[in-house]
């Protein structure tokens, strides 16, 4: 035994169980969010059970059993369920029963001990709505205004048909809604901001302000006749009903333009789940969200966060660069340049909050409202970058990640040769011709390491996001069709951010949580998307400025 | 002929000019009263020497005598290093290279450098010869195109890089870069070249072609050379100067100093019994 210890091995066991510990606790995490976020948009087969709690009535549930734990039995009988006493564990359910609007809330806790009967049954009928969650029930029939078109047999594949006619003029409409009348309320609001531009500098042109009103009175006759079009495309929309029978066996109504999707979980092929599955993957991606965020997709947030993350290298590397140029190749090396440096690495330990506190003190309320004042005064008392958004969330993050780039620059120049600065100085260069076309260069893989540092770091932060731009749900997206294209003043959706809101701001958190992580899983990704370019980019200049060694 | 040992023969000696007289020739560098301190260290005391035009003139000495530091003084390369204090005078054609008036990277295009080991820029070969006139913001790209020629000419790289200008400068060998390094520096044509130890790094049949290349260089610049190696400096140069702990000891023409010494310390030097 004293001879192993004497061998050094416990030392190497030790050292290779640390790494080993890491890695399984990295593989797990992103295992349990890849299981527990993807198996969400798989289609799970609908039960029909008979349930009777002791000392209730009997109930018909629908549903997709989404959770299982066993709990002591002394918890159920101080919740008022009448438990047997020789029983010790209760096995119980939660079942997503979804037709919120019928029974008030998408789950219910079932108990083993009232289960009367389970069945799967083919007919079973799974509605994706835009509002109240899902429906789950037996299709009856399709109506066109209050006439049955199909019903029995027919019901299904009618339903299909008239379902994807309704999925067509939707798409009309939102595109008529989010486009061209986005796009007449942004001129509109560009006109009014203009109008009161002239009226503050006193300015009382007749032909500026004819024109003014000519353009404003194009874009209301151009939005009247998109009204019309809308109109007209909802009164198609509403056409298609469905009658569905629900468990408590009343029939229920549904509007097909309500219906984002319909489906038969128990009778699909695995072929077809497949490509619902693909399909809501795909939906969570590029969509937008809808109820509350709790269902749609994330688009607009992963947009939001890769925006930002972009523009804050943007602004964080010259910031970065500079600064480690100046403490390396300038500044007279002493106690003074040691005590920056102290300061800046103590600057990395500071705690993100306390930078989102900076951000909105000096970028949104000094900054943010003398350029209001100076540049946008028409739009005054409503703010155009006198609150938080994207420019100043970027700042933020710029000024938290800018420390890691002063180190990994100046790690970067120290590592130059002196030779290769000599040989430069020798041939007539000045020290900053020599900068700018050696060394530089030659420090530029270490300063896309910086990058990579600070990405990593302000991708994954959120705190200070929620005080200077951040929001639940961003109207307008940061990039758009309206000149001039990039809105840095807006407001704008984040992953972090998300997950935060819809694992727990959300109304309803059961149906949130597999969201909750497929989101993460998303900010994982989308964070290993962006350093893996990073990477790539850093190699690339690596093998272009590979110096000599030494 | 005595005192020349390790194998020296009249032969090599004999390929050197033969100078008149070292007064006789014109004055290139001239340096009065040069005392150099690192901080408190004094690392040159008082050398005063003339260096002539157009010829080659080496240092040699043992390590740490001063020969490098005194080499980097010629073009100011010293001004780079903290704490050094710099006192007396040297001239460039007659002109103090410490007046103020002087620019210090004007300086360095006309007294160009090259050093011990190869430093060449993580560059093409192209743009490393292109690198000084670059600076000297020369952008057209048949001039270019045409210095770049010639200074790979002059330092007879030309032949064996002509087809791959646009690689790397890493791709090449030892003795190439280092002989990249002096084409970079001739492709500015300076009046002076500095070469610290350009050999030193290199293997005997690089080192052989380096001293040719000295040799056809020297109807053009003048040359001084650093060198550890005395059969070196009795190969390539005209005049030779040995230093001793910051001292010039002795400054004569090579084929003098080696034969005839002056000094006591110069011929222990030179027959091996110290340094």
């Amino acid at each position: 035994m004293r001879a192993w210890f004497r061998s050094g091995s416990p030392w190497i066991w030790l050292t290779a169980s640390a790494v080993s510990v890491s890695l399984i606790m990295v593989l797990g995490l992103l295992s349990m969010i890849t299981y527990q976020g993807m198996g969400y948009f798989w289609p799970h087969e609908v039960q029909e059970l008979q349930y009777q709690e002791p000392g209730r009535p009997a109930v018909r549930l629908i549903g997709e059993i989404s959770d299982h734990e066993q709990v002591t039995a002394t918890r159920m009988r101080e919740s008022g369920l009448d438990v047997p006493a020789a029983v010790l564990r209760v096995d119980r359910f939660l079942v997503k029963t979804g037709n919120r609007e019928l029974g008030g809330a998408d789950f219910r806790w079932i108990v083993d001990l009232g289960m009367r009967g389970q069945t799967i049954p083919n007919d079973v009928m799974v509605l994706e709505r835009r509002e109240w969650g899902n429906f789950y029930g037996y299709l009856r029939a399709v109506k066109e205004g209050s006439s049955v078109v199909a019903q029995g047999e027919a019901a299904w594949p009618a339903l299909r048909e008239r379902l994807q006619r309704a999925l067509d003029i939707f798409d009309r409409i939102h595109t008529i809604e989010k486009g061209d009348i986005g796009a007449v309320n942004y001129t509109l609001e560009k006109l009014r901001l203009a109008e009161r531009r002239l009226e503050l500098d006193g300015n009382t042109d007749a032909a500026l302000h004819g024109r003014i009103a000519e353009q404003r009175n194009e874009q209301q006759a151009h939005y009247g006749l998109l009204q019309q079009q809308l109109a007209d495309l909802y009164l198609d929309l509403g056409r298609d009903s469905l009658s569905a029978e629900v468990a408590d066996g009343r029939v229920i109504d549904v509007k097909l333009a309500k219906v984002v999707r319909a489906y038969q979980p128990n009778t699909m092929p695995v072929i077809e789940k497949t490509s619902h599955y693909l399909q809501k993957i795909w939906e969570f991606i590029s969509d937008e969200p809808r109820e509350a965020n709790t269902e749609g997709g994330v688009f607009p947030a992963i947009f939001g966060t890769v925006m930002m993350v972009l523009i804050m290298s943007i602004l964080v590397t010259p910031f970065g660069v500079i600064a480690a140029v100046y403490l390396r190749e300038y500044a007279k090396q002493g106690v003074f340049t040691r005590i920056i440096r102290i300061a800046v690495n103590n600057l990395a330990g500071v705690p993100a909050i306390v930078y989102g506190v900076f951000g909105l003190g000096f970028f949104v309320y000094f900054l943010g409202s003398g350029i209001d004042q100076l540049f946008f005064p028409e739009a005054l008392p409503h703010p155009t970058f006198g609150t938080g958004g994207v420019l100043w969330s970027s700042l933020t993050l710029a000024i938290l990640t800018l420390p890691v780039m002063i180190v990994a620059t100046e790690e970067g120049l120290a590592r130059i040769p002196r030779s290769i600065r000599e040989g430069s100085l020798a041939l007539g260069a000045t020290k900053l011709e020599t900068l700018w076309r050696t060394v530089l260069p030659m420090a530029s893989p270490a300063i896309m390491t910086g990058v990579i540092l600070a990405v990593a770091r302000a991708a994954g932060e959120v705190a200070p996001l929620m005080l200077v731009g951040v929001v639940k749900l961003a109207p307008s997206m940061p990039v758009d069709l309206n000149a001039p294209f990039v809105h840095l003043d807006r407001k704008f959706m984040h992953l972090g951010f998300h997950i935060y809101d819809v694992g727990f701001q959300s109304p309803n958190v059961e149906a949130a949580r597999p969201l909750v992580f497929a989101t993460a899983l998303l900010l994982v990704l989308v964070i290993v998307l962006l350093n893996l370019t990073a990477i790539k980019i850093r190699n690339h200049l690596r093998e272009r400025y590979r110096a000599l060694d030494g | 002929m005595a005192t020349l040992t390790h194998g020296l023969d009249a032969s090599i000696l004999n390929r050197s000019t033969q100078p008149a007289k070292l007064a006789d020739l014109h004055k290139s560098i001239e340096v009065s009263n040069l005392n150099l301190y690192y901080g408190s260290k004094q690392a040159l005391k008082n050398v005063n020497m003339v260096l002539p035009r157009h010829r080659v003139s080496a240092f040699i000495g043992p390590s740490g005598c001063g020969k490098s530091t005194l080499l980097r003084c010629f073009n100011r390369m010293n001004d780079l290093v903290d704490g050094v204090r710099i006192e007396g005078k040297i001239a460039l054609e007659g002109q103090d290279i410490h007046a103020r008036s002087v620019n210090v990277a004007d300086l360095r295009q006309r007294v160009g450098m090259v050093f011990q080991k190869p430093n060449h820029f993580p560059k093409s070969i192209y743009e490393n010869v292109a690198y000084g006139l670059r600076i000297q913001g020369v952008s057209k790209r048949r001039v270019l195109d045409e210095a770049v020629e010639n200074a790979l000419r002059g330092s007879a790289l030309l032949d064996e890089v002509k087809e791959r200008l646009h690689e790397n400068a890493l791709s090449l060998s030892g003795g190439q870069q280092q002989r990249l390094v002096i084409a970079r520096a001739i492709a500015i044509e300076p009046e002076v070249l500095l070469l610290d130890e350009p050999a030193s790094a290199l293997d005997p049949l690089s080192t052989l072609k380096i001293e040719e290349l000295i040799y056809e260089l020297k109807s053009k610049y003048t040359i001084v050379i650093v060198t550890h190696n005395m059969q070196q400096a009795a190969r390539v140069s005209d005049f030779t100067a040995f230093m001793y702990l910051g001292e010039l000891i002795e400054f004569d023409a090579t084929a003098t100093l080696f034969t005839n010494p002056k000094k006591k310390q110069t011929e222990d030097y030179i027959t091996g019994r110290y340094g």
